[in-house]
């Protein structure tokens, strides 16, 4: 069981600010489904930028859901220069602290303010800034060297609990541990051997899992979809692995002796093209 | 407040007999049961006693049974050993939904010492897929390990056929039955498993307890080696109280095996039945059968594990979750992954566990509680029908 504080216990047994705000200056969104936690924002300014109005929504733990509700209430009646100087600490001390583990929890409140903020002022979203460093989570190696230089970060444990970074396959751990010696000066552990080499730096630009997933979401529905409609039949997208994609046939597809053929020629084939030479296609 | 504990996969109550029959042995009859004394003895004797009766409840000979520290140790006896005896062999076949006392393990040998670990894949309901079994068992396979019964969703996979077919091409089967002894009746002497590991405290004896079945003329090396003791297949010195309690447990589970198929299983159908009709886009994780008849492991879309627990426990209910929030990674269960559940169910799953202490007052009260938690924190997500497969979509480069 996880250590919480009393106020984060409260903050996520009755969240304050939950909801929408119809017409809100502006929305913050962070985060998704498949990551396991994401939180949307919605504030509302008078003339001056102050917020009067700001309400969240949250999918995640209790300690996103209680992370979510102290950010509202502390930007409440703050200009939004004033509500941009919260740090993800700030948010963590307003709670009594988070368990370390839980850290990303304050930082993907602070990353939806911004993000609200930027959606009022009209400003672009920015571009994915730098490399990409954990493909799982797609975290750059901006994030982490911002998590580092404001949280006091020393080891790629601590790394992992404040951005997620290195949190899945943890393939991207000697880099992070690359990026924590630039950034402090402190060397490896002696005891995190590293005998591999490490990976090239591929051609092309590398895609975070999710920005793949979200392409495979986006070709099955303007290609492959009209393609198997045209025969009565349907897909829908169940899960990616990498490169390997699920997909449910529907429709006429379940009981045509042909549906095998559709998958590797068309779907897989189509998909091949669009995102990536290696994917491969699955009923599941 | 009495918790209402459905986390019996996790960890069972000691049965008040078993703790009744454990506790001269923490006090008067200290003895050690190998000392030449008549003190001694009578505690030799009455662990004597203890093995008949976990041969009894596994339908082998008293002999076969090593008594060990847990589970984990008897997982890693028994794969080790099997590495020791085959010395020419390189390969070990196991699943990749395995507990990981197993995972963990084949891991770290492929890692220090290059193992080639084949980590077999299970269908959309948690099956493994014969044909690939079978193919997977090359000549240079020393160990096949394929758990009795998924500790997560209670999905039973054919533990007779598969060690069949691997005696078939001479390869030693080992299973993790941790989950399954005392649920599932079983009689090894009718099967070709050559070994098997159990867990006291998953059947309501005491932690830090366990056995290694070992079937007569199995070869075998030790992974602790010093005195005499169970004849020299595993040093130090018995756990008598505990393990005298494991026997007393294990006679238990053999008069509540009938119960337990029946009063409980109705008991957990009704749960998940009641749990799935009242909530609109929850799921069943695993196949319906064969399964445990304690355990359901149910998803809930768009909300997240942790925090469906912590509300439950608010109200005293114990369950677990394979959300990656509630275990400390980062990632959900390797177990409903490898099952493919997508994202979005996987996040939102509750394990619930039952045991012959449920009552059928706690089930009404989840059957209560449950669905108006899912509905408050399916009012803070940001997600629903509508927008969730556009939701999971990256909006943070995430």
């Amino acid at each position: 069981m996880w250590d919480y504080t009393d106020k984060v216990r409260e903050h996520f047994l009755e969240p304050r600010n939950v909801g929408s705000i119809e017409n809100a200056d502006g929305v913050g969104e962070v985060g998704s489904i498949a990551c396991g936690d994401a939180l949307k924002l919605f504030l509302k300014v008078d003339e001056n930028e102050r917020i009067v109005e700001v309400k969240f929504q949250t999918f995640g733990c209790a300690s996103a859901i209680a992370s979510s509700s102290a950010l509202t209430e502390m930007v409440k009646g703050k200009t939004l220069d004033e509500a941009l100087t919260i740090s993800n600490q700030d948010i963590a001390d307003y709670l009594g602290g988070l368990p370390k583990e839980k850290m990303h929890c304050s930082v993907m409140g602070r990353e939806a303010l911004e993000a609200a903020v930027r959606n009022l002022r009209g400003e672009a979203a920015p571009e994915v800034e730098g490399e990409i460093v954990c493909e799982c989570f797609g975290v750059t190696d901006v994030q982490i060297r911002r998590a580092i230089a404001e949280n006091h970060l020393t080891t790629v444990d601590d790394v992992t609990a404040f951005t997620k970074a290195g949190g899945g396959c943890a393939k991207c751990h000697e880099r992070i541990q690359e990026i924590l010696t630039e950034a402090t000066g402190t060397p490896a552990p002696a005891s995190a051997s590293s005998p591999a080499p490490a990976p090239k730096p591929e051609e092309k630009p590398r895609m975070t899992n999710m920005q793949r997933i979200q392409l495979i979401e986006k070709v099955i529905e303007e290609d492959v979809r009209p393609m198997l409609m045209a025969d009565g039949g349907n897909i829908e997208l169940v899960d990616v692995d990498r490169t390997t994609v699920f997909v449910k046939l529907q429709g006429r597809c379940t009981s045509c002796p042909s549906s095998g053929i559709t998958l590797r020629t068309g779907v897989e084939a189509v998909l091949r093209e669009k995102v990536d030479p290696a994917i491969q296609v699955k009923e599941g | 407040m009495k918790p209402i504990y459905l986390d019996n996969n996790a960890t069972t109550q000691v049965d008040p007999l078993v703790l009744e029959e454990m506790l001269p042995y923490f006090s008067e009859l200290y003895a050690n049961p190998s000392s030449m004394h008549t003190f001694g003895g009578q505690v030799g004797g009455k662990l004597r006693q203890a093995r008949s009766r976990v041969a009894a409840l596994l339908g082998c000979a008293p002999d076969e049974v090593v008594f060990t520290a847990c589970g984990t140790e008897s997982d890693n006896t028994a794969i080790r050993s099997a590495l020791t005896v085959r010395p020419d062999r390189r390969r070990i076949v196991t699943t990749k939904v395995e507990h990981p006392a197993i995972l963990g393990l084949v891991e770290h040998l492929k890692k220090t010492e290059g193992y080639d670990v084949v980590l077999l894949p299970v269908d959309g309901e948690g099956n493994l897929d014969l044909a690939a079994y079978k193919a997977a068992l090359t000549p240079d396979t020393a160990i096949v390990s394929v758990m009795w019964a998924n500790n997560e969703t209670g999905v039973v996979f054919p533990i007779p056929e598969l060690s069949a077919i691997a005696r078939e091409r001479g390869i030693l089967f080992h299973t993790d039955a941790v989950q399954a002894v005392g649920k599932i009746p079983m009689k090894l002497s009718e099967t070709a498993v050559d070994m098997l590991s159990l867990s006291g405290h998953k059947l309501h004896a005491s932690k830090g307890v366990g056995a290694l079945y070992v079937r007569k003329g199995t070869p075998f090396a030790p992974l602790l080696i010093g005195g005499h003791q169970e004849r020299g297949m595993r040093s130090g010195t018995e756990n008598t109280p505990g393990l005298i309690g494991l026997g007393k447990a294990c006679e238990l589970a053999q008069t509540h095996m009938a119960e337990e198929n029946s009063r409980v299983r109705a008991l957990r159908d009704r749960l998940e039945q009641g749990l799935l009709a009242a909530v609109p886009n929850s799921k069943l994780n695993g196949a319906k059968e064969p399964r445990l008849p304690n355990t359901s492991n149910i998803s809930f879309k768009f909300v997240e594990g942790e925090a469906i627990l912590l509300r439950l426990d608010q109200l005293g209910i114990c369950a677990s979750s394979g959300s990656a929030c509630s275990s400390g990674s980062l990632e959900p269960s390797h177990v409903l992954r490898a099952m493919g559940v997508p994202f979005t169910f996987a996040h939102g799953s509750i394990r619930f566990s039952l045991s012959r202490t449920t009552t059928d007052a706690e089930i009404d009260l989840v059957l209560t509680e449950l669905p108006k938690i899912i509905d408050t924190l399916r009012k803070i997500s940001p997600f629903n029908e509508q927008n969730a497969m556009e939701e999971e979509k990256p909006a943070c480069g995430c």
